[in-house]
This record gives C-alpha cells, structure tokens and sequence, in this order.
C-alpha cells in the first residue's frame, strides 16, 4: 500500500497547533519552581523538584512540541524500546561498577576514594 | 509509470567516485572491503606463521617480535570485523540489493549514503595510516581494554592506539549513516503491493542489522569518548588510581560487542535464506516463523554480553544470570538453521558454487554455534576463556559469515552485478580449496586450546609450561593449512577478474529467481526499473503445480 | 542547494505514512538516545556510588545552567512556531523563526563559554578528575550536538526563506527539540541535584 507523497504534502503535517506561547509558559515556570526546590534542603523535595520536574518537562516538549502523541505508534515504541536497553545496560553494569564489593570481591580503590572525600565537608553552594 | 531519470552522461570522477547511485557505492563498499581482506589475510598468514614457525623470519614481513605480534593480531581481528565482514555483508550487499529487491530506484538518500561510504573510507585510510606513524599500529587487541589501550607507556603504541580509536569510531558513523537509510528506505520505498512479509529475508536480516548496529553502538561511543580523553586528556575515566573501573570499559565494551556478532551474521543468513530458496527451488520454509525468530535473536542478543567477562572480575551472581541467557539464546539460531534444513527437505537441489558455499555456512557455522555452548557455561568457561579454544569457536562462526556467506553472495550476485557468469569450475575448485583447509586450520586449534595454548602470546618460548613441543605439530599444521587456503583465493580472484570481461553473457534471470532484482537487465541501469514494479505475491513462490515454470516471479500479475 | 529536481522516487514513497525526511529524523534521534542514554547511564551509576562527588558539584554555576536552560527552551518554541509557519506555507517566517532558534544556540554555547572560563581558572578541568571529568565530556558532547544543529538549522532556513524544501523545518526542529530534552536531564544531574 505505498502512497506517493510528494513533497508540497509533505510540507503539511496536519497535527493540531496548541498554544505554543502557553506550553512555553509552563516549562520556565516548572524550571523556576525546580531551581527553588532544589534550595530547600530537604532530600525528598529536592529530588522531586530537580527529577520529577525534569520527567514533566522533558513530556511536554515531546507531546506538545515534537507531537509525539499524534504520531504513528512506531515512533514512541521505537524509543521506549531504546530506553529500555538503557535499563538492560544500567541493570547489567551497576553491580560492578556503581557497587563497590561484592560477592567474595571488593572495590578498595573506589572505596578509598568515596572514604577521603566523605571526610572533607562538602561547602555550601553558591 | 516511467522513471528514467534524465541525466546527461556523467565523466569518470562523477560517475565512480562521486556517484549517488547505490549500486556504485555498493561496489566502493565491495571492493574496499576485499581489498581490506586481503590485509587481514596477510595479517593472519604473518602471525600463524610466527605460531607455526616460531621466531623464524616470516618470508614477506621480516622477525616477528612481541610489538609487531601484538599489532598485527590487533589489526587482523580488527580490520575482519570492521572493516571487512560489515562493509561487505551490510554495506555492499544492503546497498545493491534494497532498492533493487523491493523494487525502486535507489535509497531514500542518496547523498546521505554517498557520505557514508566517504566517512568509511576516511576511517579504512585513517586505520591503515596508523601502521605507518612512530610505534606503529595499535597493539592493544581489537577490544583494546585498558590500562593497555589507555597508557601508552604500556602497550608502546600511543599513535596507533589514538588513531585506531578514531577509525573505530568513524567507522560506526558510517555505518549510522548508512544503516538509518537503509531502514527508512525499505520501511517506506517499497513497491506497491509489497508488504511486509513479502519482503525478500535478505532484506529484512539488513534492515534488523542495522537496527541492532545502531541500538548498541551509542553506550560504546559514549565509552570511546572516554577512552580518548584517558588516552590524550589525562583522564582518568577507566583508572583505578583515578577513581576509575578499567570494568567500566569492558561492559561498554561488549554491550556493543556481542549484538555487533549478530549484526554480521543476520544478513549472512539472509544471503544464505536467498539461496537456499532458489537452489532447492523451494519455498523458504516457516517465512514467518524465521523471522519471528530472527528479531528475537536480535532482542536476546543485548542480554547476554557480559559471558566475554565471566573471569575479569565480574560479580559472580551475573555471571550466573549471563551464563543462563547465553545459553538460551543458542535456542532460536538452532531453530533459524533447522527451518533452512526444512527448507533444503525435498527441494529440488541444484549444487552451484553459490548452493555450495551456502551449504558450507550451515554446516561450519553450526560447529561454530555447539563450541559456543562450552563457553557460555561460566564454569567451564573459566578454563577456556583466552585460549585457542575460543578463538577456534570464533573462527567456526566468523569465518563462514565474514567469508563463506560472501562467497556465497558474490557467486549468486555477481551476474546481476556485473553481466557476466563467473567460470563454475574454478568456482568449485575455490570452493572445496576454502573449506577444507579451514576444517584443518582450526580443528587442531580447538583441541590445542582445550590442552591448555593461551592466545595472545607471540611465542611459547618463554614460557615453559606453555611451549609444550608435543602440540607443536597441531600448531603447524593450523599454519600450513591457512598457507593452503589462502593459496586457493588467487583462483577466486582469478575469476573473478577473467570473468568481469570474459564471462559468459548473463541474462536478466540466469538462475530463475523469483525476487525482483531478478526481473532488471544484468547490470541494471541507472534508476533501476524502466517501469516501476507492482508486486502481487511473496518472495519464494517456487514449484507452484499447474504453471508452466517452477518460479513464479513477484511482479507477475496473474 | 535545493535539489527537488533530483529527488529518487524512493524518497518520495511512504508505506509507513511518515514522509521520509520525517522518519529517518526520528531514526537519527533514536540513535542518539542510545549515546546521550550509554553516556547518562555511566554517569548516573558513578554519581549514586561516590556521594562525594557532591562536593564537587557544588561548584557548577547553577545560575549559568538555569539561564541556559530558559534559552534552550525559548528557542524549542521558536523551533515549533517556525514548524507551525512552515505547515503554512510561510517559508520566509519559518525561516526567521529558526535563525532566533539558532540564536538561541550560539547564546547557549556564549554562556557555557564564559561558565566554563571561570570553572577554569578555579582549577577545575577535564582532567581534575572524578565528576569533573562527566562535567565536560556530558556537556561538551551536548554542545557538539547544540552547534551541529545550529549549523544544519541554519541551512534549512536558507531553503526555507525561498519556500523550498519546507518539510525539513519540523525534521530540524525534532532534532533541537531532542537536544532541549537532553539538556532538560543535564540540567538537574549536572547542577541541582545534591
């Protein structure tokens, strides 16, 4: 089922254009509200504001500006599929890498090197 | 529809070194990657013959010390799989095949992959230049781990090292390059009626390689950055005494480096599949089924890749996880073959040189395949690992993809690619002079690796426990038999030369195939198809009863 | 530069319903997601076991990174206002957008100059070590791909502005919204998580 497409179609691609103004809006509030939270010491907040906030950012951009989600469904699996290997990756490397010991082995240089610099205090962020 | 694209007749320089035309650029892949061939045959012939006859002059390359050893075993592996078994099995085959099999006039991007094969070949010059700058080449393996790869102070060739890294590297933009095209362009160019199972298997092996290729390589690029600044930055990436996990490059490594395995020999088995079906004059049994199969392979292979690590110091309990998936993925190739062997029952079998190489490549590539089950079990892997074992089990799968399935491919394609029929005779005699050697090559190999002979070691002299002169007489007898095998190529190239002028005229269709590339004159001409082809029915409609001929091509309406 | 003339009929088929240009743009960012993805991965699993590393990421400019990111996500906008004008057919606004796109990215290589000038003089470099080393080699590729699409950006434009070759404004603007969202994980891993 080939359809000729030549290339003034193409030029067209017939996604719905939100308010890309509005969108734009969202995403530097969300970054404000990222730098604040990240200032307020608390661990769980921290992590939300710099992480979670990067999660809702990063969809925005892909559904509202790269339309992801009107897209064919070959595209979002295609890269799911790719960040899925991301895991398989971190899965298979983190054991040696990101631990420092393990079974009937252990890391002395890493941990020396975690050790030193845990004892100097960290300074305070400009 | 009429598609002769008008063009005025183009000089030399535009027409064989700045074309856009895939079938051009399908013959630079083919012939830069023999003629890469034949450096890494001369790589192997220099040191099989230090192994055979240790620490004699080796008659064209002078004394084989430790350095130029370790150089020339690095570049051999190197340029086999790099530079040699991808340009051609993917890049040569992919580029002459796609648009002709599915039945348009060219990629989707023709000047994308004009740019692919000039980043290829900047990255083969580039590699070859390193065997001439201060140290020489790169002499670190063809996995260059560090700290050898990362200090030149250790492995003596800090030049060679850097520019082996950037050849590497520009080698995989090439084959991005290349392999993105591909896929967009049977994802979307084919002729009309052709959906996706009716997509030759050669095709669809490419186009899953490409994917596989481009899916792994990204962690290994990322590590290959690394490695460069701990070569040339003072990094301190893969360091221990910096923080760093030589580990680290390992992972990356062959996260890459195991599907890169079956990223050569997917289209391999696809070249195989083509011939196969029109030599049996035989459907291609279970379509379906192979290629349900085959993307599994391609799936499985991104989780088993950590048995190349089973004694570097890997926690154990992955070992264990590794050892389980490596064996499993043994699964769906052994079906992959048996479905071949389906398809060979009751055909109708016609043995030319391409059927008899095709033949070989089941038959070697399933010793290949049983070797490799000693290896995925991490027990007994730890008294296998980095001896000749390993490299013989290798061999038995590189070997008949890297070179029997090329044969295979350059025997059955070179009528369409060139006009001409190759000489049948000095067809078989290359063929029977190729695998038989081979078997004795690496035979005696596997069972001087299970005695204990390490690789990697320029010469046993040295080490007493490992001289061992009873096992001397295997270890020539692997030298003279490659010394045979590769006397045999000169009647391959022989033939190959006489016949491009002398051969026998081909039609469009000497061997009654039914897939499209069939249904063009030999060569074809620029654009392909005179008339764009519709397509009614599957790739391998063989032995219908009731027609006439035994094929029934895919572009035939009724 | 525009070659429409040339074009094989191969380019202009579509089986999959994606225009060519369009899918071998996705095929381009799916490959980049495995090597911004391999390079994050191997950066992540080292931060999570050297907690230490935090004393040295209190160094980053915080300031500069946030700045930066409010301007990779302006530009995005004027990537898909460009888009938007494209599906228009106004090639000339389409290509006004996407040069204030690439302006957006020279102001971002600008202020990731002058931030790194000063980590500079305070001793931190390449080689410094530890996450240092991630600091430069994740930022720098990120800014290889910031220039490479500015460049490709601005050659698209150029087409643009005669009306040629329209549908490569949204190919170009994908691929920056890609580098946006690359940036949008730096952002918190390289300077605001502790």
């Amino acid at each position: 089922m080939t359809t000729e497409v030549h290339n003034e179609v193409q030029t067209e691609s017939h996604v719905h254009h939100p308010n890309y103004v509005k969108i734009w809006a969202i995403l530097v509030a969300l970054l404000v509200v990222s730098v604040v939270g990240s200032m307020s010491g608390v661990r769980v907040v921290i992590l939300i504001a710099a992480f979670g906030v990067a999660l809702v950012k990063a969809f925005l951009v892909a559904k509202n500006f790269m339309h992801i989600t009107v897209e064919k469904r070959f595209i979002p699996y295609l890269f799911l599929i790719c960040l899925a290997f991301m895991v398989i990756l971190f899965a298979g490397v983190a054991p040696d890498v990101m631990k420092h010991e393990g079974l009937r082995w252990s890391n002395d240089a890493a941990k020396h090197a975690v050790q030193t610099g845990m004892q100097a205090a960290p300074p305070k962020h400009e | 529809m009429s598609t002769q694209v008008q063009h005025a007749e183009p000089g030399v320089f535009k027409k064989y070194f700045w074309s856009t035309d895939h079938k051009i650029i399908a013959m630079q892949y083919l012939f830069t990657g023999m003629a890469m061939g034949l450096i890494g045959g001369y790589l192997a012939y220099v040191f099989r013959m230090q192994l055979g006859f240790p620490n004699q002059s080796v008659p064209g390359f002078g004394i084989v010390t430790p350095g130029k050893y370790n150089a020339v075993v690095t570049m051999h592996g190197s340029i086999m799989i790099f530079w040699v078994a991808m340009p051609v099995l993917i890049a040569a085959f992919g580029n002459f095949l796609i648009p002709l099999m599915i039945g348009c006039d060219d990629m989707a991007f023709p000047r994308i992959n004009r740019l692919s094969y000039q980043v290829f070949l900047l990255s083969a010059l580039l590699l070859l230049s390193s065997f001439l700058v201060k140290g020489g080449a790169f002499g670190g393996a063809w996995t260059s781990y560090p700290p050898l790869s990362a200090n030149g102070a250790y492995n003596l060739t800090p030049i060679g090292a850097t520019l082996w890294l950037l050849a590497v590297a520009l080698e995989f933009v090439a084959f991005l390059l290349g392999g993105i095209n591909f896929t967009v362009t049977v994802m979307n160019s084919r002729a009309p009626g052709m959906k996706m199972f009716d997509i030759p298997f050669v095709i669809w092996m490419i186009v899953l390689a490409s994917v596989v290729f481009m899916a792994s390589v990204g962690p290994l690029i990322a590590g290959a950055v690394m490695l460069l600044f701990d070569q040339t930055m003072s990094t301190g990436f893969y360091d221990p005494n910096r923080g760093g996990d030589p580990l680290l490059w390992q992972h990356l490594f062959w996260f890459f480096g195991h599907p890169e395995v079956y990223v050569v020999l997917l289209p391999a088995m696809g070249i195989v599949a083509e011939i196969i079906a029109v030599f049996a004059r035989k459907k291609l049994f279970g379509y379906k089924t192979i290629l349900y199969t085959a993307w599994s392979v391609g799936v499985l292979s991104f989780v088993v890749w950590a048995h190349h690590q089973f004694v570097a110091g890997i926690d154990p309990r992955m070992a264990n996880i590794f050892s389980i998936t490596t064996l499993l993925i043994s699964i769906p190739i052994a079906e992959m073959v048996f479905l071949y062997i389906a398809t060979l029952y009751g055909g109708s079998i016609r043995l030319t040189t391409a059927m008899l190489f095709a033949l070989a490549f089941v038959a070697e590539f399933m010793i290949g395949g049983v070797t490799g089950i000693f290896l995925g079990a991490s027990g007994v892997d730890i008294y296998l690992h980095d001896t000749y074992f390993v490299i013989a089990h290798f061999h038995y799968t590189f070997v008949p993809i890297a070179i029997i399935s090329v044969f295979a491919g350059i025997y059955f394609w070179f009528p369409k690619m060139f006009g001409r029929m190759m000489n049948e005779t000095l067809g078989k005699i290359h063929f029977w002079g190729t695998v038989i050697p081979f078997n004795f090559i690496f035979i005696p190999l596997f069972m001087t690796g299970a005695a204990g002979d390490q690789r990697r070691v320029y010469s046993y002299a040295q080490f007493a426990e490992q001289a061992r002169p009873a096992l001397q007489h295997l270890r020539t007898t692997a030298t003279v038999s490659l010394l045979v095998m590769l006397a045999f190529q000169f009647v391959f190239i022989f033939n190959f030369i006489w016949s491009l002028r002398n051969g026998k005229r081909a039609g469009a269709n000497p061997w009654r195939s039914t897939t499209l590339e069939w249904t063009v004159p030999s060569p074809p001409p620029h654009g392909n198809f005179a008339e764009l082809p519709t397509v009614y029915r599957g790739p391998y409609e063989y032995g219908w009863p009731g027609r006439a001929d035994d094929y029934w091509p895919q572009d035939v309406p009724d | 530069m525009s070659t429409a003339a040339a074009k094989p009929i191969s380019n202009t088929r579509s089986d999959t319903g994606i225009p060519t240009a369009k899918l071998i743009t996705w095929w381009v960012i799916a490959s980049e997601i495995v090597v911004f993805g391999g390079l994050l991965v191997v950066y992540i699993m080292h931060r999570l076991g050297h907690p230490e590393w935090a004393a040295s990421a209190a160094h980053t400019n915080t300031w500069a990174g946030a700045f930066n990111t409010f301007v990779l996500l302006t530009s995005s906008l004027c990537a898909v206002l460009a888009h938007q004008a494209a599906d228009a057919h106004d090639g000339p606004r389409a290509a006004k957008l996407l040069r204030f796109t690439a302006l957006g990215g020279l102001i971002f290589l600008v202020v990731k100059g002058l931030e790194w000038t000063a980590d500079i003089r305070e001793g931190f470099v390449l080689s410094s070590g530890g996450f240092w080393s991630f600091y430069y080699t994740l930022a720098g590729l990120h800014g290889l791909h910031v220039l490479a699409g500015m460049i490709i950006m601005l050659i698209v434009a150029a087409d643009a502005a005669k009306n040629q070759e329209l549908q490569r404004v949204e190919c170009i603007g994908l691929y920056w919204h890609f580098v946006d969202i690359v940036w949008i994980f730096l952002f918190p891993l390289l300077y605001i998580a502790r």
